[in-house]
């Protein structure tokens, strides 16, 4: 039993205690009568500053702080999959079973369920030497996740005894491992601290894309397996619906969705379109892959500080097991601005805007956990994770210090822009400000996999976008009229561009997901058709002839055609550009 | 007496809306505090901040005629609650819930904490029913449902009192009669404002089936951090308790953040953009996210906040946060106002997130979703191809360019353009929308299935000009 400190002050979330000697940063305590979740967060002599998860009314000084000798930690087990967290990782389904729709104060529960008893797998035999990281056995956790349990970072040495193949609950000792130490018991749960990484044997530099069906994306400004994405934009603009493609169609094991301070009625449209959604890969429920960390703006705000280290713990898990893992964080620059509600509260020396001047070094401390890596053990496969930050900037300004900060860190930018979201452009990623730094990492991937040409029909697509932008200023400053019939086919190729390739229905059933095989194709009958029609120019069609060709509106089609209809509509397309453009009127 | 209550007289300071009391004990954050004055007159207050022996309390009503002697304060042991009961519909109330319509207290079936709890978001149902506003702009380009938050970003000057009053009186769901209640919460408006509320309530009969909570320009400011939970805790009780479909105006939300400013600044807080304080998105939040249906539950909470953007600055922080929390937004321009359109509204940033559940076949029509995304970029195109005749003239552009802007011209004129009392059904707005897309080619409608454009731009042939 530790020792208790007495509350001293209480300002909103955060709250002062004394006598709270010996205990260290990051412990976590029970706060008040009513046992509030807490975390020390400053220390001084014996008084703790106390950052407490739930809401503080009530919370009178005099009352007690219960120490627990742990940091802040996440249980992490088979059961993760499928289950929605709050930023603390409370089961929010099991806590609506007891205390209602709303959530009330000094509701726990175990965030996985003890009862419940899993087919455990050996995979190890008693002898075998064993070091930190080794599969001990397997569980089947959902159809299409097989959850390994590794043995513990402190568990080297050899084994004594292990389970037969039957059914255990998380807490029965499945193996117990003799080390230098001592023996060690192992169970299928741990609990690990969220703020702390978990060890990893070195890491790799990534380079296979990971794959999001989203046209733009995953041609202009590809992700990679364990890269760093971040996707700023100001409201309406479409972050969360980008967020909520990736975490359905990404071609990552493992999903974790961070609704960090976000909406409770779009989180509840994840809850109730998830499950609903199968995976194109495997056919499986898309939630069978997924934790989904729900922690809405209206909920405890350091609970939505914690929600960010919960969720990439839980990746970090799932990664030592070989597995590719996405992060999507929604918002992260919520998560910011909880760090500065609490560090407003402690009256710190506030850096820009407000924020504390530590801002920078946690976002990079979040976004270095994403990487891919060599888990510690003896199998082969490498595991990543890959994190997906959305950043809200207040105004739309992507000069302030959240997506500043975010910008000297992450690999991929996907900027949105409110002018194509006003034209309902979507995805409206703008591409002339967007970057990627992996652009070229993967172009050898889909040189081999998908098809040759690709990296230069990828730049050329890139140069006619820019193209149009240069034209664009001409057209400002001295009218359409004078251009070139060249430099109107080129905007007319921009306009193909956008329309037909870079804008993609989220909603429409077909067009949601677009494969790379999918991808490569429409690029080639896009090149197609621009040779087609450059040729036509050349030989003195006008532009307005090109764009009124009846294959002009086949090109539209590309995207959302049915699957069975795909086949016709690229002969009918590749046909079409065989027969060159003759004049109209002859001239 | 509650026994948890305690006096003292040992105010030491008095800043602004904030008063410091020394010597105090067991004293818990957000408890209630009722101070008398040296005139005997009593104000309300709520402790922000507690220390073992010191208390920080904001004092509602104002600290005019305190004083640091006699003035006396008692701790009352109590969070912020409200009295509520089915009788409340059809009263006024000020902006703490004091009856000012000369009737009688509310006998209470429930006492509830204004401060709510969080709805789970397991337990949120995501709205899914379209309200027809019978508003044009509204239904058939940023359908508003059930639960949704949608806010109406506005300007000084600008219409937006008569086009919420005009939603209040015409929101229905199509083919249901379930009970309804309008709840009003007006902050800081003025008396003029308050009273076409009222007038426009009392005319349509809606009184009987509305709360209205007034904090009115000239009540204490600081009163408005409370007036929009007193009004969304009595949206809950009806909501949720009673079944009903409740829609909440609140107006107006930036004078609700102006108080909270107020007290930031007063409190020496940290300050964050504008000299709002940094904790501004979770206070808004605390308030927007009470909007919602839950799973299993009869009843619904939509909001209509209302907040005019200081110099029409959408980047301001209190539109801004706002956006990044509601389920999009209507925006008013002023271009349109003068140019005598009403509703102004500029479809081109407006947004209704939820609107994609809440529409298509089965719910509005099948093809409201490709006609909305058609008029959009048809109105974007012609919007921008304006500009370039201000440059260059008409003569500059193709003739297929000079249709988009007769589309844009001939869109605000009969589309956006309605009279107050006008209400029209989703179907008759989108037939509208039908009969201005035919100004246009027919290949130019991509967005468009070629299933529904055979069936239903048929009745556009009829009536191809005005």
């Amino acid at each position: 039993m530790y020792a208790q400190g007495i509350i001293t002050r209480v300002i909103g979330p955060v709250v002062e205690a004394s006598g709270m000697g010996g205990s260290t940063m990051y412990e976590s305590v029970r706060v008040g009568d009513e046992a509030l979740i807490g975390e020390i967060i400053i220390l001084q002599g014996d008084i703790a500053t106390i950052q407490v998860y739930e809401e503080t009314s009530g919370i009178t000084p005099g009352q007690p702080v219960q120490r627990t000798g742990q940091q802040l930690s996440v249980e992490l087990g088979p059961g993760l999959l499928g289950t929605i967290y709050d930023g603390i990782q409370r089961p929010l389904t099991v806590i609506r079973g007891f205390s209602g729709d709303m959530i009330t104060r000094g509701s726990t529960a175990p965030a996985l369920d003890h009862n419940r008893r899993w087919a455990f797998t050996p995979l190890v035999s008693p002898g075998d030497t064993v070091n930190p990281g080794d599969r001990l056995g397997s569980v089947t956790e959902s159809t299409s996740v097989t959850h390994y349990i590794l043995v513990p970072p402190e568990g080297d040495g050899r084994i004594l005894t292990i389970a037969d193949t039957k059914d255990y609950t998380i807490e029965e000792v499945i193996a117990t491992i003799q080390t230098d130490r001592g023996i060690i018991k192992v169970s299928m749960v741990r609990r690990w601290p969220v703020r702390e990484p978990r060890p990893i044997q070195r890491r790799r530099d990534p380079k296979e894309p990971l794959i999001t069906g989203q046209r733009i994306i995953d041609t202009l400004f590809p992700l990679v397996k364990g890269g760093t994405a971040a996707i700023p934009g100001p409201f309406g603009s479409g972050k969360t619906v980008v967020q909520q493609q990736l975490a359905k169609w990404v071609n990552a094991d493992i999903i974790v969705y961070i609704g960090c301070g976000e909406r409770g009625n779009e989180m509840a449209d994840v809850l109730d379109e998830f499950p609903q959604l199968h995976d194109p890969r495997t056919g499986q429920p898309l939630i069978n892959r997924m934790v989904l960390i729900a922690n809405t703006s209206n909920m405890p705000v350091a609970a939505r500080e914690a929600s960010i280290y919960t969720g990439i713990t839980i990746a970090e898990y799932y990664r030592d097991m070989g597995y590719d893992v996405a992060v999507m964080a929604d918002s992260t620059s919520r998560w910011a601005e909880a760090m500065r509600e609490i560090s407003g509260r402690l009256e710190e020396m506030p850096g820009e805007e407000g924020y504390p001047a530590y801002l920078s070094s946690r976002l990079a401390e979040f976004y270095e956990r994403a990487g891919l890596a060599e888990p510690l053990g003896k199998h082969e496969k490498l595991g990543s994770v890959s994190i997906i930050g959305a950043v809200s900037p207040p105004g739309g300004d992507f000069s302030e210090p959240v997506t500043q900060n975010t910008l000297r860190i992450v690999k991929v930018f996907w900027a949105l822009d409110a002018e194509l979201a006003y034209q309902r452009h979507f995805p409206a990623i703008d591409w002339l400000m967007s970057y990627s730094l992996y652009s070229h990492t993967v172009d050898s991937w889909w040189e081999e996999q998908i098809g040759e040409g690709w990296s230069r029909k990828k730049q050329e697509m890139m140069e006619i976008l820019q193209k149009e932008n240069e034209i664009q200023e001409i057209i400002r400053l001295v009218g359409p009229e004078t251009l070139p019939e060249e430099d109107k086919l080129a905007l007319i190729e921009a306009e193909i561009i956008r329309e037909s390739y870079l804008m993609q229905f989220a909603f429409h059933p077909v067009d949601t997901f677009c494969s790379p095989k999918k991808q490569s194709l429409m690029l080639s009958a896009i090149f197609a058709f621009f040779t087609w029609a450059r040729e036509a120019v050349a030989a003195g069609v006008s532009a307005s002839e090109i764009r009124s060709s009846p294959i002009f509106p086949l090109l539209s089609r590309m995207g959302p055609v049915p699957a069975e209809e795909e086949e016709d509509l690229f002969s009918a397309l590749f046909a079409a550009v065989k027969e060159p453009c003759i004049p109209v009127r002859g001239n | 007496m509650d026994p948890h209550a305690r006096t003292y007289t040992t105010v030491s300071k008095v800043v602004g809306p904030i008063i410091v009391v020394d010597d105090v004990r067991g004293v818990a954050y957000g408890e209630v505090v009722e101070i008398t004055m040296p005139s005997g007159r009593k104000r309300l207050g709520q402790v922000l901040e507690t220390e073992s022996t010191r208390a920080v309390v904001q004092v509602f009503g104002g600290t005019r005629d305190l004083d640091t002697d006699r003035t006396s304060v008692r701790f009352t042991g109590e969070i912020m609650t409200i009295a509520l009961s089915p009788d409340i519909l059809g009263r006024v109330f000020n902006g703490i819930a004091e009856p000012i319509d000369g009737g009688e207290e509310v006998i209470p079936e429930e006492i509830r904490d204004i401060y709510g709890s969080p709805i789970n978001p397991t337990s949120r149902e995501p709205p899914h029913d379209p309200i027809q506003t019978g508003i044009s702009v509204i239904d058939g380009l940023n359908t508003l449902v059930r639960g949704q938050k949608l806010p109406i970003f506005s300007g000084a000057g600008l219409p937006h009192n008569q086009l919420a009053a005009q939603i209040a009186r015409q929101s229905k769901v199509t083919g249901q009669e379930e009970s309804f209640a309008v709840i009003f919460a007006a902050m800081g408006i003025t008396y003029e404002e308050s009273s076409f509320f009222i007038r426009d309530f009392t005319d349509t009969g809606a009184l009987e089936r509305a709360v209205l909570f007034l904090n009115l320009a000239d009540d204490p400011a600081i009163e408005r951090i409370i007036t929009p939970r007193l009004a969304l805790t009595t949206a809950e009780y009806l909501a949720f308790e009673k079944g009903m479909h409740v829609l909440v105006i609140m107006t107006d939300m930036t004078n609700y953040c102006e108080a909270l400013r107020e007290i930031a600044a007063a409190r020496e807080e940290v300050p964050g953009r504008r000299g709002y304080p940094g904790y501004m998105y979770t206070d808004l939040a605390s308030i927007y996210e009470r909007a919602g249906r839950i799973t299993g539950k009869p009843g619904s909470i939509t909001q209509i906040p209302i907040l005019s953007m200081p110099d029409d600055d959408i980047t301001h922080p209190v539109p801004d946060l706002t956006g990044y929390i509601t389920e999009g937004q209507i925006v008013l321009s002023r271009d349109l106002h003068r140019r005598g359109i009403y509703p102004p509204v500029d479809i081109l940033p407006c947004l209704s997130r939820l609107m994609q559940g809440g529409i298509g076949e089965g719910l509005t029509r099948e093809d409201h979703a490709d006609v909305k995304n058609q008029v959009y970029s048809a109105y974007a195109l012609g919007i921008r191809l304006r500009g370039l005749v201000a440059v260059m003239g008409n003569e500059g552009l193709s003739s297929l360019e000079n249709e988009y802007i007769r589309f844009a011209d001939l869109f605000e004129d009969r589309f956006i353009r309605q009279d107050h009392n006008e209400e029209r059904t989703i179907a008759e707005t989108l037939d509208r929308a039908w009969e201005l897309l035919a100004v246009l080619p027919q290949e130019e409608l991509k967005r468009i299935d070629p299933a529904f454009i055979k069936k239903y731009s048929r009745t556009a042939k009829e009536t191809p000009d005005a």
